[in-house]
Parts: structure tokens; sequence; C-alpha cells
């Protein structure tokens, strides 16, 4: 599978939308923590959220590739939070993709991608992330139904999700022993404790979720007991790619900002681009950004085309995550104090970048999983 | 209905900073550069979209929208992308930007309207580069058709179109019989701004731009048929009138005034810049 003119156009219609609907107000939401939820319907009405989903699900047909160089597209709003909650579904919806019914995928799947519903996933909870399998959120079988009790931390579009896919205890076994479910807003005993308060990602909602003794039907059950754990492990593969993918736009974005700047703003009488060491630091972001991006195409039509490359993946979602962090704050040095305010764009970057080591497992786990892919 | 719409690609207007002139100033440097439909020609397929189309159902063309652009192979991204938009058929034909000018632009379009028959030929007003705001008046002399300029609104009727079109001090309405030629102005996107002889009483566009490409029309635009022609074919004794002397970039901005007050500020516009 290759990328070919279809996904330049529709990157290309990404980032319309992102130039026209999200950069304009994107100060605004981030400093409100949230953006309305008609952004969910303007995209769908875009074509945008059903990127590479079935089209007799209400998807826009389409394959992976397209639903990452739309991750490209947006970020050309400047906020990595809108576009973390705006397509939240691309973590929380495969579960149900890949081992839900024939019924669960008509009922779940179409509202989201019609932006009526907003879906997420909870794995991590407060005691425990890197070590998924170590889960204590408990689905007890209780005739026809499981009783759900626990609680999640850090879920994107936990605050306003209509449904959740929430990774579950069902038996002892520490991997087999786990279960999707989809937890539905309004079920009795399920609520958000707190909206959290970050570092970057300002505009998208991360919340808590309290699941106490929250009753859901056999029918909300994804694919067998004991399935979760695999699910997760592919599902994880989409993610890292997808980080992968904001770590290199993100990069870009700050370079072409710091490119910008550094032609423009003079020091003792000459415009920055005037200094070799300017240059030179433009230069090695430039060199970096070139790195990720080709890696992480290469990488994507490899994956795309159904090889599964855990190694490869862990490493483009590191290299990336690296180089972002390094090339934002570079573009933040050579904004000087502006590059500290607010009102600029890279300021903004430089924080959401930090995420990116951490979220979809972090770089250390990143490196144990390459490390086994060497044979250790 | 059956719409033909000239297209033409212009240099991203929001990275109009990358624009670089060469010290001998006989060109302008586009390497670098970002293309994109000029914007009016974009409102003009907008506006021939909602021409041949109820708006309730957006995906049923009733009639037929023709996208034409003259240029080298890479304005064909530009020709899918407005196929994606939902025209169902492109001519691309062949030649350089820099040997054509609006005259000749014009000719080879009244060649293709020769051949395509069309209903209306619709276009942007102007294109942002060059702004000459010319191929569209060119045209309708050379086919011999009525033609309104700058629409900001158009409702088709059983012998026509009634266009209105703004200008200074109010709403001059035209109507127009067919076959004509039609430029239109940004107002001509607003939700209630055209409607055809299919649009439903009372329906409002929900949005006020030109549509989105959606994924699916994407995938279906790579199986759309795009014709080439060449320009020397369709107009074999014509060459481009204009020559370009040379270029200059517009001086940089100086640095501004502040004045203490209205009256500074009135005395100064009386005395030194002389406009009052
Ligand atoms: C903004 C944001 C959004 C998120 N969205 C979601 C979401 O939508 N859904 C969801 O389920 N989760 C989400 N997360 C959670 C995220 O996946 C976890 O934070 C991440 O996996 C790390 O887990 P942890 O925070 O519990 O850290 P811990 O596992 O406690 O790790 C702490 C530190 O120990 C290190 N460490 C752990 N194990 C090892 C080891 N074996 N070897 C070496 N070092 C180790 C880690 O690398 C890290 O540096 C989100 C997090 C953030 C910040």
């Amino acid at each position: 599978m290759a990328f070919d003119e279809s996904h330049d156009l529709f990157r290309a219609t990404c980032r319309r939308f992102a130039e026209e609907k999200i950069a304009p107000f994107c100060y605004e939401w981030e400093e409100a923590g949230e953006f309305p939820r008609e952004l969910y319907r303007d995209a769908a009405r875009a074509g945008i959220l059903g990127a590479g989903y079935p089209e007799d699900l209400g998807g826009g047909g389409g394959d992976p590739l397209h639903a990452l160089v739309g991750i490209e597209g947006l970020l050309h709003g400047g906020s990595s939070g809108v576009v973390a909650s705006l397509c939240s579904h691309g973590i929380a919806l495969p579960p149900i993709l890949k081992m839900g019914s024939p019924e669960q995928q008509r009922r779940f799947v179409p509202p989201v991608l019609a932006g009526e519903q907003i879906a997420a996933l909870a794995i991590t909870e407060p005691g425990t992330g890197s070590d998924v399998a170590s889960l204590t959120t408990r689905a007890v079988r209780d005739g026809t139904d499981y009783v759900i009790s626990g609680s999640k931390l850090f879920i994107t579009s936990g605050v306003r999700a209509d449904l959740v896919s929430v990774l579950c205890r069902t038996g002892p076994d520490k991997h087999g022993g786990l279960t999707f479910f989809v937890v539905e807003r309004g079920m009795p005993g399920f609520t958000v404790s707190r909206a959290l308060e970050k570092t970057g990602w300002w505009a998208s909602d991360t919340a808590e979720l309290s699941f106490d003794e929250v009753r859901v039907p056999q029918a909300n059950r994804i694919g067998e007991e004991g399935s979760g754990f695999v699910a997760l492990m592919q599902n994880f593969q989409g993610e890292r790619l997808a980080l992968a993918f904001y770590g290199h736009a993100t990069a870009e974005l700050a370079l072409q900002d710091a490119l910008a700047y550094a032609k423009e703003r003079s020091a003792f009488g000459r415009p920055l681009t005037g200094f070799q060491v300017t240059r030179h630091k433009l230069a090695a972001m430039a060199t970096k950004v070139a790195a990720a991006r080709t890696f992480n195409y290469r990488l994507a039509e490899r994956v795309a085309a159904g090889e599964y490359l855990v190694g490869e993946v862990s490493m483009a979602k590191n290299f990336s995550a690296q180089i972002a962090n390094e090339v934002c704050y570079d573009a933040v040095q050579i904004f000087g104090g502006m590059g500290f305010m607010r009102e600029t764009r890279v300021e903004r970057l430089s924080r959401d970048a930090r995420l990116l080591p951490i979220g979809g497992g972090t770089s250390e786990i990143m490196n144990e999983i390459i490390a086994k892919s060497l044979g250790l | 209905m059956k719409i033909l719409v000239a297209l033409k690609r212009v240099a991203d207007p929001a990275n109009h900073n990358k624009v670089k002139i060469p010290a001998s100033g006989d060109r302008i440097d586009t390497a670098g550069l970002e293309w994109q439909i000029n914007p009016f020609d974009l409102y003009a397929l907008e506006t021939a979209l909602r021409l041949t189309e109820n708006g309730k159902n957006p995906k049923k063309r009733e009639g037929e929208v023709v996208v034409l652009t003259i240029g080298p192979k890479e304005t064909e991204t530009n020709l899918r992308s407005a196929l994606a938009t939902g025209a169902d058929r492109a001519i691309r034909i062949e030649a350089v930007d820099e040997e054509l000018d609006g005259r000749l632009v014009a000719h080879a379009l009244a060649k293709i309207v020769e051949e395509e028959k069309p209903d209306v030929v619709m276009m942007g007003k102007q294109v942002v580069d060059s702004e000459t705001n010319m191929v569209g008046q060119v045209l309708a002399e050379l086919l011999d058709w009525p033609m309104a300029t700058f629409a900001a609104t158009i409702q088709e009727q059983p012998d026509g179109l009634l266009v209105e079109r703004e200008v200074d001090g109010g709403v001059a309405k035209v109507k127009v019989t067919l076959p004509a030629v039609v430029t239109v102005d940004l107002r001509i996107v607003s939700p209630t701004s055209v409607r055809s002889k299919h649009t439903e009483a009372g329906f409002k566009y929900p949005y006020e731009e030109v549509r989105f490409a959606p994924l699916p029309a994407i995938m279906q635009a790579k199986k759309k048929p795009l014709a080439i022609k060449n320009l020397s074919e369709l107009t074999p004794d014509l060459k481009s009138t204009t020559r370009y002397v040379k270029y200059e970039a517009p001086p940089g901005r100086k640095a501004g005034i502040k004045v203490k007050d209205v009256q500074e500020l009135v005395q100064k516009l009386a005395t030194e810049a002389k406009v009052i």
C-alpha cells in the first residue's frame, strides 16, 4: 500500500478544515480547556472523522494512511489537544471493529463517525499505566449482565464521551483475563470524577472516570472473555504510529514558524538568519524533521499493507517524540522571549510535544519492546 | 444544465512572502511556492455545483459540471481536487504559465466552449495573482454571449438566470438568457445565494464556504475522466500579446508615525498626505 494523490488531497481537505475551523479559535479553546461539540459534526460533514473506516458503517472508505495524513492536516489548526479529542475515536473504535459483532458495530460506530457521539478509550488506571496487564477495574458476571467497578485515569475525551471502550479484568490470568466493554454515558454508577489540568493538550478534555457497580449488558461485551489483551496490543500499533505522525508534524510546524521568525527578527543589525549558529540550528531541525517523516511514511506503508512491525513502530514513536521535543525546544529558543509567550504557536507546540514520549506507552516501554525485537 | 467552470492555479496567497524575484528582474521565481486554485474560481465551482443539485442531496447532479484549467501537468492535482469536490469531469489544456495572457486564455476557452456547448461558463471575477479581471468579459465578447459579472446571487428561472451584482450604492439586478458567461464574487457562497430550479423552497445551505472534498469523493475522483488538450492545437495562430518588461518587488513598508490627537491627524492628512 502506498501514498498517492488521494492522500495529498485528503491532507489538503483536513488542512483547510483546520485553518478555517480550528486555527482562528484555537487560542480561546485552549484557554477554555475544550472546544465546541459542533466541531465533531463539522468534521464528520467534511468527511474527516470517517477516514479509514468502512463506508457501510458511515465511514469514508480509504485506508489507514488517510487517517494518518489527516492528523498532519488537522495539526495545522495549531492545537494537538483539539486533534487528540476530535480523533479519540481513532483509538476507541478499533477494538469494536476488530472484535465486535456486526450488530455491535452497527450500533456503536455510525453515530461516532457522524460526529453525534464522542468515543474514548479507557485503559490506564490510577494504580497502573505502563504495566497495563496489572489493571484492576473488574467486570463480574451477574446473570446475563456484568457489573463493572474501578476507575480509569488520564482518559482523552473522557469528560464528554458518550461511549467508552473500557478494558476490564474478567479473570485471574494476568494477560488472558482482560476483556473490553463499551460503557455508555448515563449508565447508573458511571461518572466523571474530575477533569484534569495538564501541561499541554489543553483543548483536549482529559478525565478520571469512576465505575461504581455499573451494570452493563452482555451485548456490550466486545469479543470473547479474555480477548482484551491481544486486541489492546494491536490497537497500540495504530496509536503509536499515529503518535509518531503527531511528532513529525508538530516538529514541522515549529520549524516553519522558526524559519519565518528567524528571517524577520533582527538583532545586532542583521536578521537572526545572519548568524551561522541560527542557520545551523535550523539546518539540524530540518534534518530531524525530514528523517522522522521519511521513516514514518515508509513504515506506515508497510504497516498498512498488513505487516506486524512492533519493533519498528516503537522506534518510530520514540524517534518522532524525541525530535519533536528537540525541534520545539530549539524553535522556542529562536523566538527568544516571544517563544515563552502564550500568543505564539511554538509556545503551545513545545508544551504539547511533551506528551509524546509519555502517552500511548512511554519511551522506556518503547525501548523495552525494541530491545525485545533485537532478541535481548 | 451543463456548466463549464474555468479554474486557475495561483500561488497560495497565505505564503506570498515566499515569492522571490531574482536580481535580474526578468521573472518571478516560483520555486518552493505552494499552489492552490484561485479562491474566486473555487466560488465559481461551488456555484456550479449548487446550480446542478437540489441542495438536500449534493451527491445527485442535475446536469453536468465540467472543470477546466490551462497549465502544466502538476495542475492535474488541482483538477482532481475539483473533481473530488463534486465536478463530473475535467479538461487540462497543456501550457506553461509564462506563455499565457488573459486574451489568449479567453480564446482557448472559446474553443473549448465550441466543443463542449455548455449552458453557462462559470468563472471567478478575477484571479488573486495578476488581478486583471478580464478573461470572463473577453470570452463573452468572443462568443457574443450575454454576461453577468461579479454575481452575488443567482436564481435560475425558466428563461435564464437572474443575477444580483453588488455595485457602489446598491444591488443591480441583471437577467441573462442562456447560454451566458457569469463571473462570481465572494458572497455567492452564502447559504441562500444560489437557487437552481431543483432547489427546494426554503432550503438553506448549512455552510458559507466552498464545500469540503470528503474522502469517499476523493476516492471516486480517481476514476472520473480527465482529458488533455494542447494549447497550440486550440489556438495555433495566437501568442500572448502581453510583454513583461521587468519585475520588481513593491518597496517594503515604512514604519508609521503616532499622532497625539484627532486634530493633528486631520492636519497631517491635509498638509502632508494631501488626501483631504
Ligand atoms: C494527556 C494524556 C492523555 C492520555 N490519554 C489516555 C487515554 O485516552 N486512554 C488511556 O487509557 N490512557 C491515556 N493516557 C495514559 C498514558 O497511556 C499513560 O500515562 C502512559 O502509558 C504511562 O503510564 P503511567 O502514567 O501510569 O506511568 P507509569 O507506568 O507509572 O510510569 C512512570 C515512569 O516509570 C517508567 N517505567 C515504567 N515501567 C518501566 C519499565 N519496565 N522499565 C523502565 N521504566 C519503566 C515509565 O517509563 C515512566 O517514566 C493518557 C496520558 C496523558 C498524559
